[in-house]
């Protein structure tokens, strides 16, 4: 029987801010499992803290709502563990490239095969709006008494240098496309990372929905606003890797960090950089234990009787004088 | 006449000062004897000084005595650090180019420590040098062998017509235990074996060190025939194993069925984890291979996140670190507390605070590990006292985690874990696996966090149908959702409080406080200093005095009860322990409302000797003792 977009969901009342731009993400993963029909038992939301560590409680599958900066940390020894299972991680940016950057990069350079969003609204909104490291250096948003006396972290920009193999930027007022690239990160070999920008009614006054969909810039003939954000498919860009040469990796690294750059009048999203060439943890595995994938840590057997089952007899003989 | 016998060697860091130990360990294990050796090193990766001193017994042996009865001397700082502490009718070998070699001329040692160098030379009236020590051994009865170790390279090289050998310094430690051995009689076939199996993977290695060894064997042997001690081949009691430190609680964890260790490198902490990653594919009985999966993080924090990650899909977990290390542990542990997640963390103490002694043993973390975190959440503290029951405790702390669902930290040291012994072959048939409320199939609706009489709810884990959950460190619900009613809090507060009466009541008296003995003076003590303890009341019983022994193992909860009635029949209780504010003492203290009539405390960095406790014991004995006795030996 076919698992139904709200059997994903669960009776938790949400708390977000009305408007939130939350709302679309945690709308986006329950489509996203519906589509691929992940019975919920065989996924597994892990959060950070901050509003959107709560989104781990919307969803009806096993969720894991962990420490800030650390939703990677955990999520990677689950996956790790029992690689049947599909993990998200989500966290918001303050989470992700403040407090928990080390992960972040760590992360990139493990390739583990799992998926991580960013919640990008670039203020701390749960201790009432403080600068994050997305916020750009000299913006002002609502609560700060001064401005950003920080440069900003290029979330896309670092994770393609972390060693990501699955790139890409959303936004969460387009919840189809959202939907699309959760599922297409959920099925990529290795892990893919979604920046997603997201406005924060209550504390970031700068880039409000509004904004992103450019209100302020008028078209002079339609009269219609035109909208910063548009789709990287749209254009005729290639973001993945196709051939194991150097010169084919170079150019697809170097056009998705320009590309990364991009901000102001326009904005991209859709994927920036896709590789699957690069090995993922997993083979980094079976390389050396090679029935890994078969019988994983969470699998293995350890005893029988409540007698031990693993038999170190070799290890003891050879320390034995 | 029991033979007991201590040899040392010293050198520059990364000179191959362990395998020369190595060798001279596995020819003592070889001949029947009792081994128990440490090492001693500085944080540094060449250069440094760093010395071993192995102890033969026909006895057994827990511990080191004070200085040693031989010594294989080929830099002029060892000479300078332990030419002194050889005892009459001992030896020195030495090589012979280091003699006038002054102090000024040896940089890597302290400043603090020239100073008092240069004071004791002038109180003798002799120069700062290693001729004066030289010359001080003679005089105390100690036999003194110069060698020209260049000499016999330069021979070496010679005979096998390879003059690039003449220059390979690194063959001073073969040629050292080579000496050694020839001075001491020994049987040339196990020293030859034991270079054999050190080398086993490099032939032409093992090839080439054998014939050094031969040469300098019957160099020694010929010229240095009159020493008075010898090593035989005696009784050997059958299965024997010489271990090191830190292989008991990894073969502890392959056993009992930990297959995740996640580590960021640390002193002394990493060599478990890299002997588990060393074997990470294991043999099942009647089943496919299994492995452990060993993950080296980015940092302590994500060691103990990818721990607990991995524990929440039902694997035996665990994360391996040093007192730094475990510091930054502290805000995951206290999620796994409140998520109530099987969790061991090896805690492997060095000397604090901060990188301290980064080096050095030390049991400066108790009250830490009992008090990491922040909140209240039961946690299990356990320590082991030697390498034998760290094997054995490793499996019952992975017990613990499963039965009272809670993180547990197993307390090792540094001591344990760089010390060389023999001890019986570890038995996996005495380990027993309780998984406790771990479940396998769920069948109708599930909570996490049931409240239950007992406060341990059933455990799903992650994949397994029916038994999807929340978790959160943010107080919950029976479901794992967040919930800050106040009725609500005092029950899952409540809950989880009640593990610590289900621990003190579950856990058998015997894994809580091990009782060696009681007496009217009775020792209290945790971890590490065991060993020594145990040789030193040994040494007093055969002088015709008893005391008693009490080693507390579970030391969070505190089994208050069980210690106490261990303790009713003692009016003169001692506290042993390696820190400065004798921290058990605290936990006597509070929990038995009882001060420990005296303190045994070292915190110099360097494990206590048998010798060092058993003369405060008997100063104590003879009423002569300070309340507080703080004990120094050691370099």
């Amino acid at each position: 029987m076919a698992i139904k977009l709200g059997d994903y969901k669960t009776g938790v009342h949400n708390d977000w801010c009305p408007g939130c731009g939350d709302f679309g993400i945690v709308n986006a993963i329950q489509m996203s499992l519906a589509e691929m029909q992940i019975p919920k038992h065989k996924a597994a939301i892990f959060s950070g803290i901050g509003c959107s560590g709560k989104t781990s409680h919307f969803i009806n599958t096993y969720g894991v709502h962990t420490l800030h900066g650390r939703v990677l940390t955990f999520a990677q020894g689950a996956k790790i563990a029992n690689p049947e299972m599909t993990i998200i991680a989500a966290g918001g940016d303050g989470d992700g490239l403040g407090i928990g950057a080390g992960h972040f990069v760590a992360a990139g350079r493990r390739n583990v095969n799992m998926t991580y969003i960013i919640f990008d609204n670039a203020v701390y909104g749960l201790t009432k709006g403080q600068a994050s490291p997305t916020l750009k250096l000299g913006e002002q948003t609502k609560s700060l008494s001064n401005p950003n006396p920080n440069y900003n972290v290029n979330p896309i920009a670092l994770a393609i240098s972390s060693g990501f193999t699955f790139v890409a930027r959303s936004y969460s007022y387009d919840v189809r496309q959202l939907k699309d690239l959760i599922t297409a990160a959920v099925k990529h070999k290795g892990l893919a990372f979604i920046d997603v920008l997201q406005p924060c009614p209550t504390y970031n006054d700068l880039y409000t929905r509004d904004w992103f969909s450019g209100i302020d810039q008028i078209n002079e003939e339609t009269k219609k606003p035109t909208p910063r954000i548009y789709n990287l498919a749209d254009v005729g860009y290639d973001p993945v890797v196709h051939y194991s040469t150097t010169t084919e990796l170079n150019e697809k690294l170097a056009q998705a960090l320009e590309k990364s750059l991009e901000w102001g009048d326009k904005i991209p999203t859709g994927i920036f950089y896709k590789n699957e060439l690069v090995t993922p943890y997993t083979k980094r595995i079976t390389d050396k234990v090679p029935n890994y994938l078969e019988n994983p840590a969470a699998k293995q057997k350890i005893s029988k009787n409540g007698k031990p089952t693993t038999d170190i007899s070799t290890i003891l003989d050879s320390l034995r004088i | 006449m029991v033979f007991d016998y201590s040899w040392l060697i010293g050198g520059p860091q990364g000179s191959g000062v362990d395998t020369a130990a190595n060798i001279f360990s596995r020819v003592g294990a070889k001949l029947g004897y009792h081994v128990f050796g440490k090492r001693e090193y500085h944080s540094n990766i060449k250069g440094l000084h760093s010395y071993f001193v192995v102890r033969l017994s026909d006895n057994k042996i827990r511990s080191n005595v004070n200085g040693a009865n031989i010594m294989v001397a080929f830099d002029a700082e060892t000479m300078i650090r332990h030419g002194l502490s050889i005892s009459k009718n001992g030896a020195i070998i030495y090589d012979s180019s280091i003699v006038n070699t002054s102090i000024d001329e040896i940089p890597t040692i302290e400043a603090d420590h020239r100073v008092r160098l240069d004071e004791f030379f002038k109180s003798k009236n002799m120069e700062p040098k290693v001729s004066s020590i030289i010359e001080l051994a003679k005089e105390s009865g100690v036999n003194v062998y110069p060698i020209s170790f260049w000499d016999a390279l330069s021979n070496i090289a010679d005979e096998l017509k390879r003059p690039e050998l003449s220059r390979m310094t690194r063959m001073f430690n073969v040629l050292g235990v080579s000496f050694s051995l020839g001075v001491l009689k020994a049987p040339i076939a196990p020293l030859l074996e034991s270079i054999e199996e050190i080398f086993s993977a490099k032939p032409t290695i093992a090839d080439l060190n054998k014939k050094a060894a031969n040469f300098a064997y019957n160099y020694a042997s010929a010229k240095f025939s009159g020493f008075n001690a010898s090593l035989n081949e005696t009784d050997k009691e059958p299965n024997i194993m010489l271990v090191q430190g830190h292989q008991g609680s990894a073969l502890g964890k392959m056993v009992c069925g930990c297959r995740f260790q996640s580590y960021y490198p640390i002193t002394p902490a990493s060599d478990e984890s890299e002997f588990l990653e060393t074997h990470e594919i294991l043999q099942v009985k009647e089943d496919r291979p299994g492995s452990t999966t060993i993950v080296q993080t980015e940092d302590e924090i994500s060691a103990i996140g990818m721990a607990v990650g991995a524990s929440l899909t039902g694997t035996r977990s665990a994360t391996s670190t040093s007192g730094p290390g475990f510091s930054l542990m502290a805000e995951t542990l206290g999620w796994a507390g409140i998520n109530e997640v099987p969790v061991v963390i090896s805690l492997f103490q060095r000397s604090g605070p901060s990188t301290g002694l980064p080096t050095r043993q030390g049991q400066d973390d108790l009250l830490f590990a009992i008090n990491a975190g922040h909140g209240e959440f039961p946690r299990i503290v356990y320590a082991s006292g030697d390498v034998e029951d760290s094997f054995y405790d490793t499996g019952k702390c992975f017990n613990f985690a499963d039965v009272f669902q809670l993180p547990v930290i197993h307390i090792l040291d540094k001591f344990i874990a760089s010390s060389v012994v023999t001890c019986n072959r570890f038995e996996p048939d005495l380990v027993s696996i309780d998984r406790g409320k771990l479940l396998e199939k769920i069948d109708g609706d599930y909570k996490r966090f049931a409240h239950s009489p007992d406060g341990i709810s059933p455990r799903s884990k992650l994949g397994l149908e029916n038994g999807v959950f929340w978790n959160t460190g943010d107080e919950s619900d029976e479901h794992g959702h967040i919930s800050e009613d106040p009725v609500n809090r005092i029950q899952m507060m409540d809950k989880r409080q009640k593990k610590v009466e289900q621990i003190l009541t579950l856990v058998p008296k015997n894994d809580q406080a091990v009782a060696y003995g009681k007496s009217d003076i009775c020792i209290v003590s945790w971890g590490s200093p065991k060993g020594p303890i145990l040789d030193a009341i040994e040494m007093h019983r055969k002088e015709g005095h008893e005391i008693g022994f009490i080693d507390i193992k579970l030391l969070e909860p505190f089994p208050t009860e069980h210690v106490k009635s261990l303790l009713k029949d003692s009016s003169v209780i001692v506290d042993i322990e390696a820190n400065m504010t004798a921290q058990l003492g605290s936990l006597i203290r509070k929990n038995l409302l009882k001060d420990p009539d005296y303190y045994v405390l070292k915190y110099t960095g360097r494990p206590m000797t048998c010798i060092e406790i058993f003369d405060s014991l008997k100063k104590i004995l003879e009423k002569k003792a300070e309340k507080r006795q703080v004990l120094l030996y050691g370099d």
